[in-house]
């Protein structure tokens, strides 16, 4: 064999790192594109993203506005955060602390016509867990938010 | 006064973890000899006093002592006993402490055991052990003491988390964090082996039984966890690339890289610096799998500690032992002398290909869940998902397994395709029957067809090493290694049926009423309130059947409401048959009195971690039987030993 321990060590190294850093820039590209990003309905309705991109929407759910559709499973309901409201539909199974008054984060698309179609709701859990953007919601934006419901 | 005393325990462990650090290193220089004798012991009574400190955590939790802390802030009076004990783990200061006991003990049994190495370098991997121990000790004595008291002692604990209350809870994390830890010993193998310039064949072979147990036990880990999602959340998928999730994916792509190449180490002394550079990427791997979990950063259903001080402890922990250990390796990684040479046709050729593929899919992991992270330093707020994970995985995870089938094939050194060419002709072939029953059955997208058509021809492929071979005398590693790529191909066919072949079935019913989803019709029979130890539940009565004159079976899907802390969690049903599973989830009650019912028939998705459990079961195989060999061959070597020494007593005595 020609090749010198040496040489193939050096092949090796630089077939590793090639393939190495084409993944990291393959990720960093796929990153860009796939990343879902996070919206206050505010967010949302001042500068919507394309519809066929996967975004999060969090807020608070309103007073009064979630509604069961005839075929027992799709809800409805408004996500609000003081400034705009979003209307969300959602078919599937809610989770049980998902209730009116409370911060919900739906995962979704956002419709041309306005209304926000969530295939995930994530609803607070306890103290323990609260999904990090809700966290942040609520400390800046819950004054208002209770000087509106209540 | 118990709690007291695992703290004094937990204190006095620390101090010896020290003082084994300072005697190792101490014991390297060559005034220090004298101190190198007490190292192992050392090394023994601190695992066993972290080990007692843990048994105090058992023993206050099992109690309920509420004047603990802890114990009053996870635990309640009246759960059942095995969730108490298992309660003990499941927060942060108890299973950082489950983290320091283990690795205690690790160091133990390398002490007591490992005689191969030269002794210098012995006495170095123990100092790196005592070294990374010593700093998760700080961490646990400064920032998270689990024996702190509380006054005045309050009458009633918090409770647990009732998706926590779970027997999956009670194994999981610990099988977890024996393979995290395990891989602790594979680090300081590979420090100790930096450090004194001893890297070879000799040390390949004295960490590779600690890279095959952690393996194992990650393999189990992420098998169970995988299963415990599935079933307790509800939500029908088995994995949602949760960063914690990743965190025990990430790890596991290291020690299976490790693995494959301390074994060209052992075997052909090829690869040095590269499976030296993987040992310090594979812990690195699990601790900042805990400090993701810990540090309650990222958004996680697990994450249960949200306190920026100790993710900037571990934080601090993490630079200390990467950038350290990496330091270390720019330093001396010019001093390893390069391997043997192979070609690139050759077994070698293949398990790199393999190694430089798992890299790139353990880049692609890490760089997607740390992605968050780096988006808010610059004030975006993001998530990453499936439709990153998947593709891009799968873009080098397909790479890797067409290679899986042929690498087994090759023999060492240089080969040629043709020689293996014949025996790869079955696998093709089924690969394109089955490519085409696929295309036929229809509907199935990209990434699920390949997984289909590369699982049956690996399905096949996987068993070829065997062919040549005496079936009585093949070594348990070659059978070990058969299991565990069959293993991949049977979790591969499971996932890819999960995504082809699922139906999805989501009603709001009355009583009485019958819908169908997929081969079965499922009838709700009637919704009765039951009652367990500490929960109240509405429980659905489901009548199925498997097509029209199937047997009519029951299932109870649950919706449980807890009252310490008060949260409601689902309980899914299953029912398996041996081509799928159905999965039921019972919603709420409308206004109308209808009730949610979200079911799935899932064809063939138990094989996925059938295949999980075949892929720890390859590796038991091939730890017993490196285990035996190194067993006989310490004995042969001791009977040699006795041999010279009898004969050199008798040449002294003419």
């Amino acid at each position: 064999m020609a090749i010198k321990a040496k040489h193939q060590r050096l092949v090796l190294l630089v077939i590793a790192l090639v393939v190495l850093i084409g993944a990291g820039l393959l990720a960093a590209w796929a990153l860009r594109n796939q990343a879902s990003y996070f919206y206050v309905p505010s967010e949302i309705v001042a500068d919507p993203p394309a519809p066929d991109r996967a975004v999060r929407l969090g807020g608070m759910v309103e007073q009064g506005s979630i509604k069961t559709q005839p075929d027992g499973v799709t809800i409805s309901f408004v996500v609000q955060d003081g400034e705009a409201r979003v209307p969300v539909t959602f078919k599937g199974i809610a989770p049980s602390l998902f209730v009116e008054g409370s911060g919900v984060v739906a995962e979704g698309k956002m419709r041309t016509d306005g209304t926000f179609i969530a295939d995930n709701l994530l609803a607070k859990h306890d103290e323990n867990y609260v999904p990090r953007e809700m966290q942040n919601m609520t400390d800046a934006q819950a004054k208002q938010v209770v000087a509106e419901t209540q | 006064m118990i709690a007291e005393l695992g703290l004094a325990a937990l204190w006095l462990a620390a101090a010896l973890a020290a003082l084994q650090l300072v005697s190792g290193s101490l014991g390297l220089t060559r005034r220090g000899t004298a101190m190198s004798g007490v190292v192992r012991p050392l090394a023994v009574v601190q695992g066993l006093l972290a080990l007692l400190a843990f048994g105090c955590l058992i023993y206050v939790f099992a109690v309920t002592d509420l004047s603990v802390k802890l114990v009053a802030a996870n635990s309640h009076s009246m759960k059942p006993l095995v969730f108490k004990i298992a309660g003990a783990w499941g927060n942060h200061e108890g299973s950082m402490l489950l983290w320091v006991t283990v690795m205690g003990m690790a160091g133990a049994v390398v002490a007591l055991v490992e005689k191969r190495l030269p002794e210098p370098t012995m006495l170095a991997t123990l100092a790196g052990q005592a070294f990374v121990s010593l700093g998760f000790y700080a961490f646990l004595l400064l920032s998270s003491n689990p024996f702190e008291r509380l006054s005045p002692v309050p009458p009633e604990g918090n409770g647990l988390n009732p998706l926590l209350q779970d027997l999956g809870l009670a194994f999981h994390p610990p099988t977890l964090y024996l393979g995290y830890v395990g891989l602790s010993v594979a680090f300081s193998f590979a420090i100790g082996a930096l450090i004194t310039r001893e890297v070879g064949p000799a040390f390949a072979r004295a960490m590779r039984p600690w890279v095959l147990g952690a393996w194992i036990f990650l393999t189990i880990g992420i098998t169970a966890g995988s299963y415990w999602a599935y079933y307790e959340l509800g939500w029908g998928g088995w994995w949602f690339w949760d960063p914690v999730e990743n965190a025990s994916l990430m790890p596991w792509l290291a020690a299976t890289a490790l693995l494959h190449s301390a074994s060209v180490l052992a075997s052909r002394n090829a690869l040095r610096a590269w499976t030296i550079m993987l040992g310090v990427v594979a812990f690195s791997m699990s601790m900042i799998g805990t400090f993701l979990v810990r540090s309650g950063i990222l958004t996680s259903v697990h994450a249960f500690a949200v306190d920026p001080e100790r993710g900037t402890f571990i934080l601090g922990l993490l630079a200390i032992y990467i950038g350290g250990a990496l330091t270390l390796f720019a330093l001396r990684a010019a001093t390893v002398t390069e391997g043997k040479r192979f070609a690139l046709v050759s077994r070698e050729g293949a398990l790199v290909f393999n190694n430089v593929m798992l890299s790139a899919i353990l880049g692609i992991v890490l760089f997607g869940t740390l992605y968050p992270l780096l988006a808010e330093a610059m004030g975006a707020k993001v998530s990453v998902g499936p439709p990153y994970f998947n593709p891009m995985s799968a873009l080098f995870a397909v790479p890797m397994l067409v290679v899986l089938a042929v690498g087994p094939l090759l023999r060492w050194r240089r080969d040629k395709f043709a020689r293996v060419g014949k025996a790869l002709v079955i696998p093709a072939m089924l690969v394109a029957v089955a490519g085409i029953a696929v295309v036929m059955i229809g509907g199935v997208s990209l990434l699920p067809f390949l997984g289909l058509v590369l699982a049956v021809g690996l399905a096949w492929a996987s068993f070829l090493p065997l062919r040549d071979r005496n079936l009585r005398r093949t070594p348990l590693p070659v059978w070990g290694m058969v299991i565990a790529h069959f293993g991949i191909a049977v979790a591969l066919f499971g996932m890819s049926c999960e995504s082809a072949f699922t139906v999805e079935k989501l009603v709001a019913v009355r009583t009485g009423d019958i819908t169908e989803v997929g081969p079965w019709g499922v009838k709700l029979d009637a919704i009765e309130p039951v009652a367990g130890p500490n929960w109240t539940a509405l429980e659905a009565r489901l009548l199925v059947r498997y097509g029209p004159d199937g047997k009519v079976t029951r299932m109870l899907p649950q919706s449980r409401s807890f009252w310490a802390p008060p949260q409601q969690t689902s309980e899914s049903a299953l029912l398996t048959r041996w081509n799928g599973q159905l999965y039921a989830v019972l919603g709420g009650e409308g206004e109308d009195g209808r009730w949610q019912l979200r079911l799935w028939w899932k064809p063939f998705v138990p094989l996925i971690w059938i295949g999980g459990l075949l892929i720890a079961l390859g590796g038991v195989f091939a730890l017993i039987g490196r285990v035996k060999s190194d067993v006989r061959r310490l004995v042969a070597k001791g009977r040699i030993a006795d041999r010279h020494e009898g004969e050199a007593q008798l040449g002294m005595r003419p």
